[in-house]
């Protein structure tokens, strides 16, 4: 069995209220920075075991149907590769 | 089955609020109320001991993931034969605030095609954002589907809210067929409103968080689960009013708004078992 690395992104859809991306945006904005938005992200650094890479991406992206994100309200992207 | 018979399951984890005070409302409306703490029911006591299941609120597993979703998975996983047995007698479940936002990651609610594997709505960040701490008040949709509310003869309840995270909402494209099914199955409990009833349309205060149609309480087809945004038993007692003395001048009322749904269930479970 191979030890593979996902990492995974999890961000709300377009639209969505983002509290933490609001007041981030604001504060560099008082910091005079000319910030237009900012939309905050969630990453997921996983180490799984798994047969081959199409057995890992299956299970990470049930993973994320499952768990890490809500299909109503979060999009979510992913990469694997093997674990060094 | 007697009222005092009646055994009432509060789960908690870490994170969990309000259990004690739901407790206390549950046994004033003459019910036996225990907290039992979730480890304790997966592994040593059994969930069908119980009448009734009560998910309280709170900030279970620090709301860490997304809040309600890894105690609403892990009730799944570890429970959820016994969960589906539970409904499938016809044993209540309620769900209040955080424990909206479980039954909602679990599948359990809205249930349009039964329990679902992967949530079918979302209770997401308030719009405008923030904690929103405050009285509300709710118009009852229908009284007849849920057994929480077969007692309450009035049209609103006033009730306080207190959460981040109670944006009801269905997913983009499939959000209007998803609520025209919600209200045809008489599955939309409460709204929110204004004192006088009329519907909040979207406008914050009123809808303190930019539910969807002004949703703060759903039931599953049958009834028998219920989730709402709203603490009922933070309005259990007249004193819990904010402005009691205003509204009485000498002596709080006996009871709040809250009460009528621990009572609705009483009266069920009185009558079913």
């Amino acid at each position: 069995m191979q030890h593979w690395k996902a990492r995974v992104e999890i961000s709300l859809k377009p639209g969505h209220v983002d509290p933490e991306g609001e007041t981030t945006c604001q504060s560099l904005r008082d910091l005079t920075y000319p910030v237009k938005s900012v939309a905050v992200s969630k990453i997921y650094t996983i180490t799984l075991e798994a047969e081959a890479q199409a057995d890992a991406e299956s299970q990470i992206k049930e993973i994320c149907q499952r768990l890490l994100a809500n299909p109503t309200k979060d999009d979510f992207t992913y990469q694997v590769a093997e674990a060094k | 089955m007697n009222r005092d018979e009646i055994r009432v399951c509060i789960l908690r984890v870490a994170g969990t609020n309000c259990d004690r005070e739901t407790k206390t409302a549950l046994q004033d409306v003459g019910m036996t109320a225990e907290v039992v703490h979730f480890k304790q029911l997966s592994t040593k006591e059994n969930l069908m001991e119980y009448d009734m299941l009560v998910v309280p609120g709170g900030f279970s597993h620090g709301d860490y993931v997304r809040a309600g979703a890894i105690w609403g998975k892990k009730l799944m996983a570890t429970m959820g034969k016994d969960i589906r047995r539970f409904m499938d007698e016809g044993r209540p479940i309620l769900g209040i605030c955080n424990g909206f936002q479980v039954l909602i990651e679990a599948g359990l609610l809205p249930q349009s095609q039964g329990v679902s594997r992967f949530p079918e709505a979302a209770l997401a960040s308030n719009s405008p954002s923030g904690y929103n701490c405050r009285w509300v008040y709710l118009r009852l949709e229908t009284a007849n589907t849920s057994i929480f509310t077969k007692r309450i003869l009035k049209r609103t309840l006033r009730i306080p809210v207190a959460h981040a995270e109670g944006r009801f909402l269905f997913e983009g494209k499939k959000a209007d067929r998803q609520l025209e099914e919600l209200i045809n199955n008489r599955q939309l409990v409460f709204r929110y409103c204004h004192e006088d009833g009329e519907y909040a349309d979207g406008k914050y205060p009123i809808n303190p968080n930019g539910s969807l149609y002004d949703i703060a309480g759903i039931c599953s087809p049958c009834g028998t689960v219920f989730g709402l945004m709203p603490h009922p038993e933070r309005a259990y007692f007249g004193w819990q009013s904010p402005n009691w003395t205003m509204e009485t001048g000498k002596e709080p009322a006996p009871y709040g708004d809250g009460g009528l749904l621990f009572e609705s269930a009483a009266e069920y479970l009185e009558k079913k078992f």
